[in-house]
Parts: C-alpha cells; sequence; structure tokens
C-alpha cells in the first residue's frame, strides 16, 4: 500500500500495548509485579513472560515520553530471545530498582545502558528454553537451536512453540552471563529494521495511555495556583468565595517552601506554596481560578530580568577570560600573544522552556500509610524517593506507576508537580488528578539556561587553528556554580583537539529555575562554537569542510572503548558523507546558502548540512536539512530516524523565535500565541542517514539537536553575508518561514 | 442539557454550559482521545468534528453545540480503522503520539472535503496542529497515503455522503 510498507517496515496494528490500564486490572503488567513476591509459573525472568496461547509479554523498564524506548528496549529482548515480533506484547514495568535498576529517561541512555542487559535478559530466557527442550526431548543441548518463538531440532525434524515448552523452562535454572552465547549480527531479524512504534495502534485510536487520561475510582480534579513571581508564597485567599462556587469541593492554602525550587532530581523536597483548588471537574476548577484573589509574600521571590541578566553578560563575555580558570593546554598565553590573527565573536543563547505538548499532570492517592501515584515522570524513581521523604514514609510505602508522556525533552526530569498532587491528595482524603494548565507550565518550567561565550581563536599564517579560548559566563542562583545545564563541559572538540586552549568561567546571580533542556550544555556550546568555528575559517578563506576536516587533527579516540568520547575518525565520516549527500560545494543562486555544523554528544558523531534562502525582510526558509551520524547499531530504524527528523524540527523551533522574558521575577510568555512551536508549513524536508557502524548502540533521542541551530545559521549567513550570534534568531529581526 | 457524540445522544444534567466540550468529553464522558494542550486553541490536540468540520474542542462551550453532532477519534473507525488512521500505522508517525489524534481528525477532515489536497493544501489544512516532536514530514506521507487510499475507495465505505468540491486551499467554500 505504502512506501513504508515497501521498505519492509513491520505492522503492530493488533498489538495491545498495556500500561496503567492493565495495572489497574489483569493482564501483563500485573503478572510482572506479581514476580516481586512470587514468580509466575511462566516467567523466565523480569522481562520475559509467555503466555500459553502464544503471546510473549516483555516488560520496558524505561519511562517513554516519545524517544521510543517503549519499542526499541523490548525489541532487544526480543531479539536475542528469537521471540517472533507480531507475538510480542509490550508492557510497561513496574517501578522496582532492584529487579530493573535505574528506570529513568534521559542523557539518550536508555539504549545505551541497557544494551548488554536486555541482550543477556533475552538470551538467558532463550537458553532456558532450549535446554527444557533438549530435556524434554533427550537430546543434546548443541543439537537444538531456534526460529522465531519456536525451539527447533534440525536432525529430527521436531520442533515445540516457546508456549508449549515455557512452563518447563520456568525450572531450569538462570544461566549465568558467561553461558549464553550471544547472537551474530548477521543473525539479527528485528535489529537495524523498520518496527512501528509499540503505541501506535493505541495512538491512532485514542485511546487512554497517557498521564492526562489516567482515572481511578472516586477521583477528584484539582488545579494549583501559584505565585507569578517565582518563589512567592499565600499569605491569604479568598478561599471561602471560591469555595462556594459551583463544582467546587475545596480550597485551601498550600503553605509551601519560600524562594525558588533548585533542580536537584534526588534530593529536591521542595513544594512551592500556593492554593489548591478541588472539584468535580477539571472545568470547574479552571473557571474557579478566575475569581480567586491571592495575597502573596514575595520576600523570597526571584527578582530576576532577563535583559539585565543579558546585559552583565554580554558585557562579561567581552572579556578574553573569566573570573576562574576552568581548563588551560599548552601555551594559550604565549599563542595569543604571538598570534600572526586573532578572531573573536560573542555569542548568546536565551532562556528556553520546554513546552512539551501534554502540560504536567498526576493522579495520586494518600493515605496515613501508603502513597501511590501515577505520573509519566522520566524519573519515577527519583518520584518514590522524594515522596517517601517528604512524607516521611519507608520507600515500600510508595508506589509510583510508570504513565506513557505527551512528550518529555527534560521537563519530566523533576517531580515537583507529584509531590504537589500528593500534598492535595493527603490534604483531601481522596485520589486527586493535579492538572497543570498550559500556563502553569510555561510560568513555572525548569528553563534552559542561557548562556554566553566570549569565544577567541588564533590562526597560523597558514589558516591553520592553533589556539583557542572560551571565556563563558553562566547563571548561578548559589553564587558557587553555574546552575545546570549553563556550566562547562568539554566535548573533545575543539577543547581536546586545539594545541593551544584557556576555557574560563563567570558566573551572573540570577534565581530562576533552570534545568535539563534536550541535549542540555551541548545544544548552547555547539551553537557558538560551530557557528564560531565556520566565522574562523571564512577570517582564514578556506572552504568550511576542509578547515573543520584540518581542525580535527589526528586521528584519534580520545579514550578507547568510552562511546562517550570523541572518536576523530568517525567524525570525519560523518562530514564526510553529509557534506557528499547535501552537494557541499555546488553554486546555489543569490540569496540562498548550505552550512554545516559538526557536534559530538550523547556518544553521538553527527553532522547536518541546512539548505536556506534568506529574503530582504529577513525571512529564512529553511529548505531541506542533511543528517549523517554515527550512532552505532542502530536498533529501531524508524524510530532512530524519527527522532532525528524531529530533532531537526525542534532544533529550527527553539532557534526561530523561543525566548522566555523575565520580569521582576516572573516570567513574560502564557502560552503557544507567545511562545510558538514550529508548524508543518515551516518544517523542511529532511534526510538522514545513519552511517554502517559496528559500534555498541548509543541513543538517538538528544545528539541530532545541537548541530541544527549552528548549520541553519552558518547557512544564513552563506545566504546573506550576516552572522547571528544570538538565539532566538527572532532577535536580530530574522524568522522562519 | 443533551449532546450527540459519534452518534449517541448523551444527557449532562445540570452541566455549566460555559464548559468547553474537550472538558465534557474528557472528564464527563470518559473520551479522551482529544486532549489538552494549551486550552487557548493554538495547539489542536483537542481536534474533534462538528458537523463534520474539524473544530478546537478547548474553545467550544456547550451551550453552542446542541442539535449538532460531533464526532471524536473514538468515532472515527468503525470495525475496521479509517484509513487516515492505518496509514498513520504504516508510516509509524507517531513519537510521543499526544498531539496524533487531533492531527488525524484534522487530516480526515481535509481529505472528507478535499480527497486529493495537494502538498500546499495538506500545509494549510494542518497549520493549526501543533506537534512537538516534530513528526510533521511522516504527516504528509501519512497523508498523500490515505489520500490514494481513499481514492480506491467508495467515499460510502469510509465516510457519511458525498465529498464536496472545494478549491484546492483545503477550506471549505
Amino acid at each position: 500500500m505504502s512506501s513504508a510498507i515497501d521498505k519492509g517496515m513491520k505492522r503492530r496494528d493488533f498489538i495491545r500495548y498495556s500500561s496503567f490500564g492493565l495495572a489497574l486490572s489483569s493482564g501483563g503488567i500485573t503478572v510482572l509485579a506479581a514476580a516481586k513476591t512470587s514468580a509466575p509459573a511462566n516467567a523466565l525472568n523480569p522481562y520475559v513472560v509467555i503466555h500459553d496461547d502464544g503471546r510473549i509479554v516483555i516488560a520496558a523498564p524505561n519511562p517513554d515520553v516519545g524517544q521510543g524506548v517503549n519499542t526499541a528496549l523490548p525489541m532487544i529482548v526480543a531479539e536475542e530471545l528469537d521471540a517472533d515480533w507480531e507475538a510480542v506484547e509490550v508492557v510497561l514495568a513496574p517501578i522496582d530498582a532492584t529487579r530493573y535498576g535505574a528506570q529513568f529517561a534521559g542523557g539518550s541512555l536508555s539504549v545505551r545502558n541497557r544494551w548488554n542487559e536486555l541482550r543477556q535478559m533475552g538470551a538467558a530466557a532463550r537458553e532456558m528454553l532450549l535446554r527444557s527442550a533438549a530435556q524434554q526431548w533427550r537430546v543434546p543441548r548443541g543439537e537444538l537451536t531456534t526460529q522465531p518463538s519456536k525451539v527447533i531440532h534440525p536432525p529430527s525434524g521436531r520442533s515445540a512453540s516457546f508456549a508449549e515448552l515455557v512452563a518447563a523452562a520456568t525450572e531450569q535454572p538462570v544461566p549465568a552471563d558467561g553461558e549464553v552465547v550471544l547472537k551474530a549480527r548477521a543473525d539479527y531479524r528485528l535489529l537495524g529494521q523498520r518496527i512501528v512504534n509499540a503505541a501506535a495502534a493505541d495512538i491512532v485510536r485514542g485511546r487512554p495511555i497517557f498521564g492526562i487520561d489516567v482515572a481511578v475510582p472516586d477521583m477528584v480534579y484539582a488545579t494549583y495556583v501559584k505565585c507569578p513571581q517565582i518563589g512567592g508564597v499565600p499569605k491569604a485567599a479568598n478561599l471561602d468565595e471560591v469555595k462556594a462556587l459551583p463544582g467546587i469541593l475545596d480550597a485551601f492554602i498550600v503553605a509551601g517552601d519560600a524562594g525558588p525550587p533548585s533542580f536537584d532530581l534526588s534530593k529536591s523536597v521542595h513544594v512551592a506554596g500556593g492554593i489548591a483548588i478541588v472539584a468535580s471537574n477539571t472545568w470547574a476548577g479552571i473557571k474557579a481560578r478566575r475569581s480567586l484573589k491571592i495575597d502573596w509574600d514575595v520576600s523570597a521571590a526571584s527578582t530576576d530580568n532577563s535583559l539585565a541578566i543579558e546585559a552583565t553578560a554580554l558585557k562579561a563575555a567581552q572579556r578574553p577570560t573569566g573570573a576562574r580558570e576552568v581548563k588551560s593546554a599548552g601555551d594559550p598565553q604565549g599563542t595569543f600573544a604571538n598570534a600572526s590573527r586573532v578572531v573573536s565573536g560573542v555569542y548568546a543563547t536565551d532562556f528556553v522552556s520546554h513546552a512539551q505538548l501534554e502540560p504536567q499532570s498526576c493522579v495520586a492517592n494518600v493515605s496515613a500509610t501508603a502513597i501511590e501515584v501515577w505520573t509519566s515522570s522520566q524519573t519515577p524513581g527519583y518520584a518514590q524517593a522524594t515522596l517517601a521523604k517528604l512524607f516521611e514514609l519507608p520507600a515500600e510505602a510508595i508506589t509510583v506507576h510508570q504513565v506513557r508522556g505527551g512528550g518529555g525533552f527534560g521537563r519530566r526530569l523533576s517531580n515537583e508537580y507529584v509531590r504537589e498532587a500528593a500534598v492535595i491528595s493527603k490534604h483531601i482524603g481522596k485520589p486527586v488528578k493535579l492538572q497543570w494548565m498550559r500556563e502553569d507550565d510555561m510560568a513555572f518550567d525548569f528553563y534552559r539556561s542561557p548562556a554566553y561565550f566570549g569565544l577567541q581563536a588564533t590562526l597560523s599564517e597558514t589558516g591553520a587553528l592553533t589556539g583557542w579560548r572560551n571565556h563563558v559566563v553562566s547563571v548561578s542562583s548559589d553564587g558557587e556554580e553555574a546552575n545546570y545545564g549553563a556550566g562547562y563541559r568539554g566535548y573533545n572538540f575543539p577543547d581536546d583537539v586545539v594545541p593551544n586552549v584557556h576555557v574560563s568561567q563567570t558566573l551572573v546571580a540570577s534565581k530562576t529555575p533552570t534545568g535539563a533542556w534536550r541535549a542540555p550544555i551541548s545544544n548552547v556550546y555547539a551553537f557558538a562554537e560551530q557557528s564560531f568555528l565556520h566565522e574562523l575559517a571564512e577570517a582564514a578563506g578556506k572552504d568550511h569542510r576542509d578547515f573543520l576536516m584540518a581542525a580535527l587533527g589526528e586521528d584519534k579516540w580520545f579514550k578507547p572503548d568510552d562511546l562517550a568520547s570523541l572518536n576523530t575518525v568517525r567524525a570525519r565520516e560523518v562530514i564526510a558523507a553529509v557534506t557528499r549527500s547535501a552537494g557541499w560545494g555546488r553554486v546555489l543562486p543569490e540569496g540562498r546558502g548550505l552550512g554545516l555544523s559538526f557536534f559530538f554528544s550523547h556518544a553521538g558523531h553527527v553532522a547536518e548540512v541546512a539548505e536556506v534562502s534568506v529574503s530582504a525582510d529577513r525571512a529564512v526558509t529553511v529548505h531541506e536539512v542533511w543528517v549523517a551520524a554515527d550512532l552505532g547499531q542502530i536498533v529501531n530504524l524508524s524510530g532512530a530516524e524519527n527522532q532525528f527528523q524531529g530533532s531537526i524540527v525542534d532544533g529550527l523551533s527553539a532557534l526561530a523565535d523561543q525566548r522566555i522574558s523575565i520580569s521582576s521575577g516572573a516570567i513574560e510568555q502564557t502560552n503557544f500565541h507567545q511562545y510558538p512551536l514550529l508548524r508543518m508549513p515551516q518544517s523542511p524536508k529532511i534526510n538522514v542517514e545513519f552511517l554502517a557502524s559496528d559500534y555498541p548502540p548509543s541513543g538517538a533521542g538528544e545528539p541530532a539537536l545541537p548541530p541544527v541551530a549552528p548549520a541553519v545559521c552558518n547557512a544564513v549567513f552563506s545566504a546573506c553575508g550576516e552572522r547571528i550570534r544570538n538565539l532566538p534568531i527572532s532577535r536580530a529581526g530574522f524568522s522562519v518561514v | 442539557m443533551q449532546i450527540n457524540i459519534n452518534g449517541k445522544s448523551h444527557d449532562l444534567p445540570d452541566v455549566d454550559p460555559d464548559m468547553p466540550l474537550l472538558w465534557a468529553l474528557r472528564d464527563l464522558l470518559g473520551l479522551v482521545g482529544a486532549k489538552y494542550g494549551c486550552g487557548v486553541a493554538q495547539c489542536g490536540a483537542c481536534t474533534v468534528w462538528l458537523d463534520d468540520m474539524p473544530v478546537r474542542s478547548c474553545q467550544l462551550p456547550l451551550g453552542a453545540i446542541t442539535g449538532r453532532e460531533v464526532t471524536t477519534i473514538e468515532g472515527l473507525a468503525g470495525d475496521a480503522l479509517h484509513p487516515v488512521q492505518d496509514a498513520w500505522i504504516a508510516h509509524d508517525v507517531a513519537q510521543c503520539g499526544y498531539c496524533q489524534a487531533g492531527q488525524i481528525m484534522s487530516a480526515a477532515a481535509l481529505l472528507k472535503r478535499n480527497p486529493n489536497p495537494s502538498l500546499e493544501a495538506i500545509e494549510g489544512a494542518m497549520a493549526g496542529n501543533i506537534c512537538r516532536c516534530g513528526t510533521y514530514s511522516r504527516i504528509v506521507d501519512a497523508i498523500q497515503t490515505a489520500s490514494t487510499q481513499l481514492q480506491s475507495l467508495s467515499f460510502y465505505e469510509v465516510g457519511q455522503g458525498t465529498p464536496e468540491r472545494q478549491s484546492d486551499d483545503g477550506v471549505s467554500a
């Protein structure tokens, strides 16, 4: 029917993708949950349950907020188990560190961290089935093999399905890691193929699989109003008036903690003070908010003004070195003192909000002795730990159910809304769904930190890059350390490659909460450094690609066997591939240009080329983007490609006009009319190429984002000769059309 | 108050006529396919049909829809999936999936009005639906696949009635 199917897409529209619905009733996830105390007869390990009817239930351990790990991780198990993917049913695993280790979504780490573990789990389950068949049939184990979902004995032609064997297989001892042989890559049936998202059938039917869809018996609906000046707490409110409104069950003050929250994921028990309105439905609460009058105590609140922060930071970034040295290599002082040519550029990025499409929600049911929550958290383990601390209960008394999230991008790493829901549930003694409004989400984010870079470099007589200075100006809420996402992190290139390097830092005070926004730190560094490298190529009179290739230096893997370190061979390969695909060097009409960038983050080597045209009124059309990446082996080709396509759109969205401004401690943007997200007509054609690679797989969610902004801004320079050094580009009067 | 959803009449006694359809669907009727994204008709996640026209249910008070017919994502498919839903799976469109019910309702409404839309018509009709994950290129592919599929079927098999002829800009005359 379609080209996607022609490409070999495996279709799974009948598959049931189970989540909290099953946690409440009976089904796969209950079986897995029950294994905590007594393993069910047909569970081979915490990940694999085989039913008598042939269904193979595989647990997805990590939260899925759109990055596709509820498909990719079970695929890894299914590959080594040699399961027929058509018979696989994915269930969301219970949150239980004793069986599933660290269950989180962040750092593009799910696939990379679980690659060995999940292959082992699948292979061990397969081995138990094989040994069980060998015993039953009285044949040597070595004469047996598998085909999807069955064990076969080629000498006799005998075979049995996994379902027929599983009961006896559970009696087999669990093989140790060294006892099973993992598949050779050439024997893979699933990995590297295009596999449809395990949740696709539920998504297209609008089934209740998201956090906002959770409903439990006797549940009531809450909305929570916090002080616009971040960190303020309520003194008084017209609660009696609000309580008298239709549909309102209760309204009360939560004293909360004064002052802005910090992004301390594992320890923070901060609950912002506010007014909880509990209603019989969401709308009644929304409507009642309009009548609410609150007197705030803002003595501990933020007084940030983003323009003032920016002015201070930009002034500091004009200086070549900052208040404290972060890194020094070679002889930067001598190199800059004696350089034949020094090039400078100051780059700036703004506060950015996550704007995941599903605003935060959480269903919480709190009693004196136990707490149960359903949440789309990216860190459900931290939700459990911080609830235990806040309510002074043992961790075993806290049950956290993971639920699919409508986008994450780092926003769901913190669990403050989970704590708010629990505080409200405890107060009213009922299960409650706390629903944040979009305006709450935009006003109370952990924003992407702004960052400012004073960059300088020296060029030799022949135009080679010889010296590099980066003065990073970072926001800091405590005056001691840079806030999360604003600090320094070396990315090997250029910091470890250029012979003479000096990196220093200056802190600028800011109380606005900041946190991890897709490819944190990388996304701002990539813009500044990879744009500046293009400036250097221009200054040296060299082609950007040739300049980059030379600047990467010798062939070197900086920490051999550490996937998180730069490998300049892989770097050069992706740059070569993307420039080949994009037709680098071709002649373009006036007003049109190509831009290149490379960045290494999240263990992914990624290069991108953007083709843009720029009109006289600074309207930028991004016609096409080419991406070449070495992510190691690809687990799910469709999923990885989708992440890359989405990263390009996300990068464009952010660079175009996404900016959070702050006045007297309060966020000025309230909704998408003031904080625009890229729409379909602005979205370019995107070509994704994954290089054939035998390295272990790394994550696909983040590494394609950092190169987007510099590729586009370099292309704008090529098209119109204007260098953009400030994001979003709307600050300089540009728009993306 | 009586409202008609997916061919069924629902009685909502004592309901606030100001309540947007979105919250009635989600909280009162348990039809949660339409999603809350912005509450101000900016994102399209709450898109449903009002008499075959795609509308933002977050901005549609119950008092304004009496006597009108509402179709939600739950009512789009019959025994088999709608060709748009089929195409969405075939192209593996979704990442998080949160916006996709709204995207599908906008796409199916477009194809009902204009069974063979140009790329410009698709972009025009879908510009009100944000996909924060950035699946736009797959959405275009899926709509084009569904368009091909729909043209090979009788319209009576997939919808009620004959599609209106209209200009190619994706907007009903």
